[in-house]
């Protein structure tokens, strides 16, 4: 499979595009592979692509039910950010942050990777004061952020309500000017090529059943394919993670599956060359380079694997929309839809060993995932590779509740819709 | 999604504050057994299929209800209120 360059797209432009070749083959799963990754969601497949890379394992088989990214990955509102202000959550997320840096040049596949700045919105004094100390720790930690004083942020954001009687006056914000978006599609579809180009089987339409397990060991996989045969196995499936963990005898998790819808508007003219987020209700927004805005706020609230959304998130995400721009309300909404989040207990991932010898957990996204795909690819694999956590993902065990640990972002305690 | 609350009839889910899983019962105050909190506290079946699970109806009677919906498809199979529920578990 050849390297896509300038050179290549031109052949191919001449030759009417007719002959370019799949990204990734189709195989038929093999009877055993060294390590089974259970999921083609971005968490899946760039733990694949590291796994080879880093690690040099690549008899690996990436099992996905459907087709890959066609799960959350797919779904979500493509925001990359690093703003955390725990340390375990700093470190994490500002590798990832790195990682999306380079992702293009080393995947070779352009992901659309726009650091167009993130900025938060404050309407109280507190909460200008509850930036700059998350502002403060960010840059402590080598992460970049700054506080913006009203103007700056009237500025930045044109089409803002800044007038002092809007219904919740906006008095300054935080920005993270590296945080941007990416196209998500194209960082599944690039860690797929990267993955398969190193040897590993991607296998789509194929539906993990059971586990085998043999004296607390898996050993390997049932799928609607056939058995596969594995010495480590690697769990990856965002909002179904209880239910394939239960395959493999864990009843529980600290984990609660929650609906969260995504929405698009019909294109427009450029109107917001950043990410805006609400502080005094649920709302980001940005534009894409359709000229589409893409938004979306709270999640629908109760326990949900429907994959589609209600109707009263809908109408609070338009007025939430609505009071921050309100020159969005002629525009017409093109598509909304929804995705099923794992979310946890403490509003932070798992990327853990299980009770279950050889068996890996990565799961508990909530709805930051997305962000995470390179941190949470490359610490799975470190994992899965040496059998430990990297330094990096230490802090991100499956048993943190049970002992007291929990990594707490957003301070409100073990309600998973709150995160 | 409604809900057909015992006490104001059918009522759209604007009205309700969802609460969570129903099927966890607290500890006794005086339960010394750190496993028995856990549970509580942190552990989920999180079903795909019937939930039960409590819903308080903030902008109506006030009551906590416990309902049954399935979380694929959120139809609704029963609704009751709590204090019932209560009152037929120490019969
Ligand atoms: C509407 C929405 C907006 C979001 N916005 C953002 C955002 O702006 N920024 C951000 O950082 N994050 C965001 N997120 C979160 C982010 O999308 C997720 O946390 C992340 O994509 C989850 O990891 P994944 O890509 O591996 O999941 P997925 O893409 O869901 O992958 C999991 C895969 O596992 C497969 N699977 C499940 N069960 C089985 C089985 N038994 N056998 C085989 N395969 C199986 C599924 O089919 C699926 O493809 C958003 C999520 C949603 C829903
Ligand atoms: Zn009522």
């Amino acid at each position: 499979m050849s390297r896509y360059s300038i050179f290549n797209l031109v052949g191919n432009a001449l030759s009417g595009h007719k002959n370019w070749k799949e990204a990734w083959r189709s195989p038929e799963p093999k009877p055993s592979y060294d390590i089974v990754i259970v999921g083609g969601g971005g968490h899946g497949l760039a733990t694949a692509y590291y796994l080879a890379k880093e690690h040099g394992l690549t008899n690996i088989a990436v099992i996905e039910k459907g087709w890959i990214g066609g799960g959350n990955m797919g779904r979500n509102t493509t925001i990359v950010r690093s703003n955390y202000m725990l340390p375990e959550n700093t470190h994490f997320y500002e590798w990832g942050m790195k990682l999306w840096e380079t992702m293009s040049q080393d995947l070779n596949y352009n992901v659309m990777f726009s650091q167009r700045g993130v900025i938060n919105l404050a309407h109280t004094p507190g909460q200008m004061d509850a930036f700059a100390r998350r502002g403060n720790a960010m840059r402590l930690a080598g992460v970049d952020a700054e506080l913006l004083d009203r103007d700056e942020i009237a500025r930045r954001c044109p089409g803002l309500d800044m007038s002092p009687n809007a219904r919740f006056p906006i008095v300054g914000g935080m920005c993270q000017p590296r945080g941007g978006t990416a196209r998500h599609d194209a960082v599944a579809w690039g860690y797929a090529r990267g993955a398969d180009l190193r040897g590993v089987d991607i296998i789509e339409n194929c539906e993990v059943t059971g586990f085998k397990i043999d004296g607390g060991k898996v050993v390997g996989v049932e799928t609607s394919r056939g058995d596969i045969l594995a010495k480590k196995v690697g769990v990856a499936v965002a909002g179904h993670t209880s239910q394939v963990m239960q395959m493999a005898g864990i009843e529980r998790l600290p984990i609660e599956s929650h609906l969260l819808q995504a929405f698009v508007s019909e294109p427009v003219k450029p109107l917001i060359d950043t990410v805006v987020t609400f502080g005094a209700g649920h709302l980001y927004i940005s534009q894409s380079n359709k000229g589409g805005l893409v938004f979306g706020g709270d999640m629908d609230g109760y326990n949900s694997f429907a994959q589609r959304g209600n109707i009263p998130v809908i109408e609070d995400v338009a007025s939430c929309a609505m009071t921050m721009f309100p020159n969005l309300g002629k525009i017409r909404l093109l598509r909304h839809w929804g995705g099923i989040m794992d979310m946890s207990m403490d509003g932070t991932p798992i990327i853990s060993k299980t009770p279950v010898e050889n068996l890996f957990l990565n799961g508990g996204w909530c709805y930051g995932g997305f962000k995470a795909t390179p941190a949470s690819g490359w610490c799975f694999a470190h994992t899965i590779a040496t059998g430990e956590p990297h330094e990096l993902n230490a802090g991100f065990t499956l048993d943190r509740f049970e002992k007291g640990y929990t990594i707490d972002e957003k301070g409100v305690g073990p309600v998973p819709r709150l995160h | 999604m409604q809900i057909d609350c015992p006490f104001c009839g059918k009522r759209d889910q604007s009205e309700f504050t969802y609460s969570g899983d129903a099927t966890k019962k607290r500890p006794d105050h005086n339960d010394q057994d750190p496993q028995a909190w856990f549970d509580y506290v942190y552990q989920r079946d999180n079903p795909k299929g019937a939930h039960q699970e409590y819903w308080h109806h903030t902008s109506g009677c006030r009551q906590f209800l416990v309902v049954e919906r399935n979380t694929m498809t959120h139809k609704i199979s029963s609704v009751q209120a709590v204090g019932d529920l209560n009152k037929g578990s120490a019969e």
